[in-house]
């Protein structure tokens, strides 16, 4: 008889591999890329394909610098790439979506060791560092897309400005997301320096006909945020698959729901809306593609509950307070950061925990 | 039918389709056989033999080293040949009796049928199983005995037997549940009469639906007994998972199932129990699968405790290609064997053949800490921290991360994308925290 293979129990696999995993999401993200092309057009293609070619091979320069085993079939450079550059304007330089992720695998994850070691999201802390740097290049370059995408109600918009000939807020429709736009109306407005066309406007952007809109995608926004229904086709792909879990995406749009709902309207407490705050910005890409990150979240069922809460609280307390019109990446940086604490706190109890263990 | 279940788990695919429609055959006694005088947790039995004695089919030839522990008995009528080191089905090497089969089939003393067994006091019931050598079946091979002696602090009311047979492949309980519902429902009332249980279940899972429906038909007209079909999911056969699922009772971390008032027991240890009592017959024979996509013909086999698996492939016509795994028990808490001669014991639920290619990878690659293993475990634990302490030797943090209330069911493997060896870690772990518990005793 031949030699036979001896190794501990479990015998059999479910077939699953880090491999497998990082391809799916990559197959999970097409349709959202998809979607960018309707909306946007080539350029956003174009943009991805620079953000994973540059995510790929500064990969493989690094490990082969290093010597160490190159990985980059295992896909997930891929993924940190497209990620990245779903975080970008369509039209945004060429160079950013290269910089940026250059920045995400070196700084972002080769550093600390690799897959599996790095403690934040490599796509986000790339946007962080390009955010910083070229503030100017990552926040415009969709204005244009808005003003074209706007075939039914941003045109219905501009006909509010024109009659109301508020020509402030007519700047700021050309050069801003959805959400830049509601979150700057409603600053405005709080503050006492708006008219009552913009009022409307703001009524305008959280009604139903409007909210479609953002759902299908017909909107300004980042390559990869635009299209929340696409978005969700892919994440129904990953939940399918078991490669993400309820908690984190539940969690943190629960929680932005709720809290946008409390305070995110321009008729006091309880008056936001809430369909608004949820398709519009990058929050169903966050909480189903970045705030999932395997890596940098919690393992406990429980610290991932406190993980989504905490970043729907972060993106709310910065859309609404903060310097930022998105809060988005930054609210998972952070609870990313928090990951490791998170688990501590979070111990699971064992199946027929008792508190004091009598003898 | 509303099926019940536990909280975590996994579905692998149950590849019992290979031997769940063969019915049991006979395997007839081989030339030699080999008896470990470990079968069973606690003490190895006694040898009460020496080499040349002739023995007959029924007689005892060791005895119970203490309380937990089990007497053992000649499968055949023969000669004993030798006492020494033998490989095991765990893979380690162990003390067994070598008898050599005279063929004649000579039972020390005529088996009889004694119909009045149930008018047996509870003591003298108890004393039979003892007798006979009964351990649990089901794979962990705990003495009977000890399991139907509860302190008298714990009140037993519910008696479970299992026949989920969870584990893929294994169709041995099935073939079992099928073919002597009868006598696996008298086993069932000696048990529960020997702890005056009034509450008796039978769990078994939604793929043997069959089984289920012949239980249903013959426990219809009674009120204390009662199927309880469990869903597709491993590991539903363990016995504190089984538990939640048929009372909803959780047994407390680190407990016993008479904590809340259950014995569990195998359905195969039912059916032993009935043959001791009725008709005085010592464990000398169990139902065992012989399976896998490359075994030639899969079959479910009456076998004598003590025959190699070698000749058990033989018999079930050999593999169609090369071997690439060989494992003792199911493949997902079973052992990998280096060869094929390590003897069928009395808690040898079957063996199970793998291909080469379907033989995993088991390189690791480093932890995504994706979670997916926390939410694969029965227990609630966390494997991925669990075998991250171990391998960095902190084993206390491993104690406290609970690591002994792990069952090694290997459910956490199973959905492993890095392919991390949760389940030898865990091992190592759990040794390792048993000897800094005994040293700080």
């Amino acid at each position: 008889m031949s030699l036979v293979n001896v190794s501990c129990s479990p015998h059999l696999h479910e077939q699953v591999s880090v491999r497998r995993v990082m391809w799916t999401v990559v197959i999970a993200l097409l349709p959202a890329l998809l979607a960018a092309y309707l909306f946007f057009g080539w350029r956003s293609i174009w943009i991805t394909i620079l953000g994973v070619i540059a995510a790929v091979g500064t990969e493989a320069l690094v490990q082969f610098l290093t010597k160490k085993p190159i990985t980059i079939s295992d896909g997930s450079a891929v993924v940190t790439g497209m990620l990245l550059a779903f975080n970008l304007p369509p039209l945004t330089p060429w160079w950013i979506p290269v910089i940026g992720s250059v920045f995400a695998i070196t700084i972002g994850k080769q550093i600390f060791g690799g897959l599996g070691y790095n403690p934040v999201n490599p796509a986000l802390l790339g946007r962080a560092f390009l955010m910083a740097s070229w503030p100017v290049q990552m926040t415009t370059g969709w204005a244009t897309k808005l003003a074209n995408a706007g075939i039914s109600t941003v045109s219905g918009l501009k006909q509010t400005l024109i009659t109301g000939g508020d020509t402030q807020l007519q700047n700021l429709i050309t050069s801003a997301t959805p959400l830049n736009l509601a979150q700057q109306i409603r600053g405005d407005i709080i503050a006492g320096t708006a008219g009552d066309s913009a009022r409307t406007i703001f009524h305008q952007l959280s009604s139903l006909d409007y909210i479609k809109e953002l759902f299908w995608g017909n909107i300004g926004g980042c390559i990869g945020e635009v299209s929340a229904a696409a978005l969700i086709l892919g994440a129904a792909i990953l939940v399918y698959k078991h490669y993400i879990e309820w908690r984190i995406p539940i969690g943190y749009i629960g929680t932005v729901a709720f809290l946008s709902w409390m305070v995110g309207g321009i008729d006091g407490l309880f008056s936001g809306p809430i369909l608004f705050h949820i398709f519009s910005g990058g929050l169903i890409l966050g909480a189903f593609f970045m705030a999932t990150d395997m890596v940098t979240t919690p393992v406990t069922k429980n610290g991932r509950l406190i993980f989504g809460i905490g970043c729907g609280l972060l993106t709310v307390v910065i859309r609404t307070w903060g310097g930022y019109p998105e809060g988005v990446s930054y609210s998972i940086l952070i609870m990313n950061v928090a990951t490791p604490f998170i688990d501590k706190i979070t111990p699971q109890k064992p199946f027929g925990y008792r508190k004091k263990s009598k003898k | 039918m509303c099926a019940k279940t536990f909280k975590g788990g996994i579905h692998p695919h149950d590849h019992k389709h290979f031997s769940n429609h063969k019915a049991i055959e006979k395997f007839p006694a081989p030339e030699k056989l080999y008896i470990p005088l470990i079968q069973h947790i606690g003490r190895p039995a006694l040898p009460i033999v020496k080499v040349g004695d002739e023995v007959k089919k029924g007689q005892k030839i060791a005895e119970a080293d203490g309380f937990v522990s089990i007497p053992l008995h000649s499968p055949v009528s023969g000669k004993v040949t030798k006492i020494g080191p033998y490989p095991h089905p765990t893979g380690t090497i162990q003390h067994a009796i070598e008898i050599e089969n005279d063929a004649r089939n000579e039972w020390i003393s005529k088996l009889i049928d004694d119909e009045q067994y149930f008018a047996l006091s509870a003591e003298k019931m108890k004393g039979r199983i003892q007798e006979a050598g009964i351990c649990g079946m089901g794979g962990a091979g705990f003495p009977t005995h000890v399991k139907l002696s509860p302190p008298e602090n714990r009140p037993i009311d519910t008696v479970i037997l299992n026949g989920v047979e969870c584990e893929p492949y294994l169709t041995s309980d099935h073939r079992l549940m099928l073919e002597y519902p009868e006598d696996i429902i008298a086993g069932l009332r000696i048990i529960m009469k020997i702890l005056g249980a009034k509450r008796g279940y039978i769990g078994i899972e939604l793929n043997k639906k069959n089984a289920i429906t012949i239980f249903k038909q013959m426990l219809r007209d009674q009120k204390n007994i009662n199927v309880v079909p469990c869903m597709l999911r491993y590991p539903q056969g363990a016995e504190k998972q089984l538990i939640y699922a048929a009372t909803k009772r959780k047994v407390p971390a680190g407990g016993l199932p008479m904590d809340v008032g259950v014995v569990v027991q195998n359905v195969g240890t039912a059916f032993a129990i009935y043959e001791a009592l009725r008709y005085h017959k010592p464990l000398i024979e169990r139902i065992t699968t012989i399976s896998g996509a490359i075994v030639n013909e899969p079959k479910n086999l009456k076998v004598p405790i003590g025959t190699p698996l070698s000749q058990l492939l033989e018999y079930c016509g050999g593999t169609s290609e090369e071997i690439g795994k060989i494992i003792s028990g199911g493949p997902m808490m079973g052992f990998a064997l280096p060869d094929m001669e390590a003897p069928a014991t009395k808690t040898t639920s079957g063996f199970v053949f793998l291909g080469n290619k379907e033989v995993i990878d088991t390189t690791e690659a480093p932890c995504l800490h994706c979670g997916r293993c926390v939410d694969a475990c029965p227990m609630n634990l966390v494997p991925s921290f669990i075998a991250d302490n171990v391998k960095n030797g902190q084993y206390e943090e491993a104690m406290k991360l609970s690591v002994l209330d792990c069952m090694e069911c290997g459910s956490c493997g199973y959905v492993c994308p890095s392919h991390i060896q949760l389940v030898q870690w865990i091992k190592i772990g759990k040794l390792e925290v048993n000897k800094l518990k005994r040293q700080d005793k």
